[in-house]
């Protein structure tokens, strides 16, 4: 029952063709901008975003706090308010233009195809609404299914996220289940209608490690038992290391290196990812503890500095760096895309002095191997 | 969730207990001759021994007060002093003019308040926003003896819609009885409206604030069902709290109205008995009025467990 699309004389308005039919990537995302107006000025907190994700597939997508991630996966599903958002770019999704819809189409997609689990499930389940109703409205809107129908696959799918009794639980309140029960809950209402990308922003950041681990394989599983595509959005490089075949590395709304997992740890160029990769919390450390490894703070949105965006904190910046921005580019490998002069080649800086930069730097050499978080 | 209502009800019982003490001593902790005190200095010798005997004034405070107690339980509030009037008849008559008052204005002040907000929230600080904002703040500078002489010139006097003043019970003539109380209701749910509507206003824009909107907004519901099944629920803990304050102090605050539209409400009667000393009218009214808020405070606690699942639990 679960899984099952819409009816088939279905009044979705919208024509999706199946996965398979066509050659295209599920989403694809071009040159996507979105700022802020605000009294200070003009916050870019998005600025020049492309990215490909296809069906069934999982792309990471890592930065810092204030990256822009959030406002990324929000400009990508349409969700910002109008109001004093300046947005360009497009988005298609299944072959439809998100940015062109009216409210009323977007409407059918949200829940339906594209849903979103959010960072906190403290804040995102509504307090006052059993965890039930919360999980069918979008099973009847969506799926026209009726009271009864909808109650049994709220069961159904309680139960698949490992919710202990379901039958019980549909009734009950978000405040009566621990932080990890309403994740899984936040997965199932995000499952319910099956859709076809699933938008996963920190999922787990508010968890503690063993429950993150939990949370994540479980969304692995349902995802490959659903053949859903997942964006999985965080700060910590770890929770994707081993879960995303896909990594795209924001830095001041920018995207500044994308290449496949395996790609990006074993060859490496923004000197910005090896300092993320630098502070992967190990499975030692305090649960909630955010690493500050790398010094010094991002830029500020409103007036970027000129030049490389990572240039005032980065260990082999040139003054090349700090005159002219690095476009995106390629070498070598066609699906791997960076932004910076001097890329690292084999953990060693191409910067002119960098010899006395990276011996100052430590060690040069990257390992994934040991700061890949464990299952 | 029963535990809670047998807690919340003893609570109750408690609490109505400490008022039927504090009212009866009213009378009795005025300094000088009970006696004096209800019948005033220059009354005669012949009516001070009726009301020593009725009120059992040389008995021991404690029997006087079970005495006092034993005749309220059945239903006799004792009697003014003045005209010998039952103070049951005078609430028993007064009363309906109150609730009568009270509902009407505060089912208009919802009907307006509550659709006003959910409207003006959404796209707050737009032109619609902003004149319904700035109106409220217009009412709330109005207190009712300044709308309700201007109500009356304007649609009594001069356009003959409604009577000035007047009052037919329900019970006697239905229709003429609601036509008589608008004007009176009109006048006491400007204020409401407007300390309703700002504070679910406000309730709301930050509500819509919270993740779970966004949540709701991306599961594709419509707006309209994200306004009445998401955000107005739990924007409405102010509101309930403001009306459990409002209705309270309209228990026996509607007498200015009343006053002016020459109903002869229990806020009216309260006020005149105490400015006529008629003490055990006083206090009878008192007792009623006391109970009455809290009871209505009993009913806004219950409601907020119905608003919210989480106060039961705290
Ligand atoms: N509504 C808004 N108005 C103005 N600026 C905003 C708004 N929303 C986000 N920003 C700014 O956009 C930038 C990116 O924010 P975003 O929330 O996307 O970061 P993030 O990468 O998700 O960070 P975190 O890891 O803390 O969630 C921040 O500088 C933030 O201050
Ligand atoms: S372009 Fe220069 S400053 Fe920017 S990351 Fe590369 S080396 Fe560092
Ligand atoms: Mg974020």
């Amino acid at each position: 029952m679960i899984g099952r699309r819409g009816p088939q004389n279905g009044k979705r308005a919208l024509e999706f063709p199946d996965v398979g039919e066509s050659d295209e990537p599920l989403l694809v995302v071009e040159n996507l901008h979105t700022s802020f107006r605000t009294g200070r000025g003009t916050v870019h907190a998005v600025d020049g975003v492309s990215l490909t994700v296809a069906a069934g597939t999982t792309l990471g997508i890592v930065g810092e706090s204030g990256s822009g991630k959030t406002v990324l996966a929000r400009s990508i599903m349409g969700l910002l308010p109008v109001r004093d958002v300046i947005k360009s770019g497009t988005v298609h999704f299944a072959g439809h233009d998100l940015t062109a819809m009216e409210p009323d189409q977007l409407r059918e997609i949200w829940g339906a195809e594209l849903s979103m689990i959010f960072q906190d499930p403290m804040t995102a389940l509504n307090p006052v609404k059993r965890i039930g109703i919360q999980i069918t409205e979008s099973l009847r809107l969506h799926l026209d299914m009726d009271r009864k129908e909808a109650d049994a696959t709220a069961v159904e799918l309680l139960r698949s996220v490992g919710i202990p009794s379901p039958e019980q639980r549909v009734r009950w309140y978000p405040f009566q289940l621990s932080g990890g029960m309403r994740q899984r809950v936040m997965i199932a209402i995000a499952l319910a209608c099956a859709p076809r990308l699933i938008m996963a922003d920190e999922p787990t950041t508010g968890l503690d490690v063993t429950v993150q681990a939990q949370i994540l394989d479980l969304l692995g599983k349902l995802q490959r038992e659903r053949h859903m595509a997942v964006i999985l959005v965080t700060h910590d490089l770890g929770v994707v290391a081993d879960r995303a075949d896909e990594i795209v590395v924001m830095y001041a709304g920018r995207v500044v290196e994308r290449a496949p997992t395996r790609t990006l740890f074993a060859e490496t160029h923004m000197p910005y990812t090896r300092a993320l990769m630098e502070s992967i919390p190990r499975l030692a450390d305090p649960s909630g503890t955010r690493l500050q490894a790398i010094p010094g703070r991002p830029p500020d949105l409103i007036h970027p500095p000129k030049g490389c965006r990572f240039a005032p904190r980065c260990a082999f910046a040139q003054d090349k760096c700090r005159e002219s921005d690095p476009p995106l580019r390629t070498a070598g490998s066609p699906d791997h895309l960076f932004a910076c002069w001097f890329p690292l080649v084999h953990g060693t800086s191409t910067a002119p002095s960098a010899s006395a930069s990276a011996s100052a730097a430590g060690d040069t050499t990257i390992d994934p191997g040991p700061v890949v978080q464990s299952p | 969730m029963t535990k809670y209502f047998i807690k919340r009800f003893l609570q109750l019982v408690v609490v109505a207990f400490i008022i039927s003490v504090l009212v009866f001593l009213l009378v009795h902790l005025l300094p000088g001759d009970p006696s004096v005190t209800i019948l005033g200095p220059n009354d005669t010798a012949h009516n001070r021994a009726i009301l020593f005997k009725q009120l059992g004034l040389n008995k021991p405070l404690l029997q006087q007060y079970t005495t006092w107690l034993n005749a309220v339980f059945h239903g006799n509030l004792g009697q003014s002093y003045l005209n010998h009037e039952s103070v049951t008849h005078i609430v028993a008559t007064g009363a309906p003019i109150d609730i009568e008052l009270i509902v009407i204005s505060q089912v208009i002040a919802f009907a307006v308040a509550i659709p006003l907000a959910l409207i003006t929230s959404r796209r707050p600080n737009r032109a619609f926003d902003n004149v319904s904002t700035t109106t409220t703040f217009g009412l709330l500078a109005l207190p009712p003896f300044v709308i309700a002489p201007i109500m009356v010139a304007v649609f009594a006097v001069s356009l003959h819609w409604f009577p000035a003043t007047g009052y037919v019970p329900l019970t006697q003539d239905p229709a003429t009885n609601l036509h008589d109380m608008i004007l009176p209701s009109l006048a006491i749910t400007a204020g409401s409206i407007a300390v309703y509507y700002r504070l679910l206003r406000s309730d709301l824009i930050s509500t819509l604030q919270e993740d779970f909107i966004t949540m709701a907004r991306s599961k594709g519901l419509s707006n309209r069902r994200i306004m009445l099944r998401h955000a107005f629920r739990p924007s409405t803990f102010s509101l309930l709290a403001a009306a459990g304050v409002n209705i309270g102090a309209l228990l026996a605050g509607t007498f200015i109205v009343e006053y002016l539209f020459a109903l002869s409400g229990l806020g009216y009667s309260l006020v005149q008995a105490v400015q006529q000393r008629d003490y055990l009218v006083v206090q009878g009214i008192s007792l009623v009025v006391a109970i009455a808020y809290v009871v209505l405070q009993f009913i806004i606690d219950f409601l907020f467990t119905v608003v919210d699942p989480r106060v039961v639990r705290e």
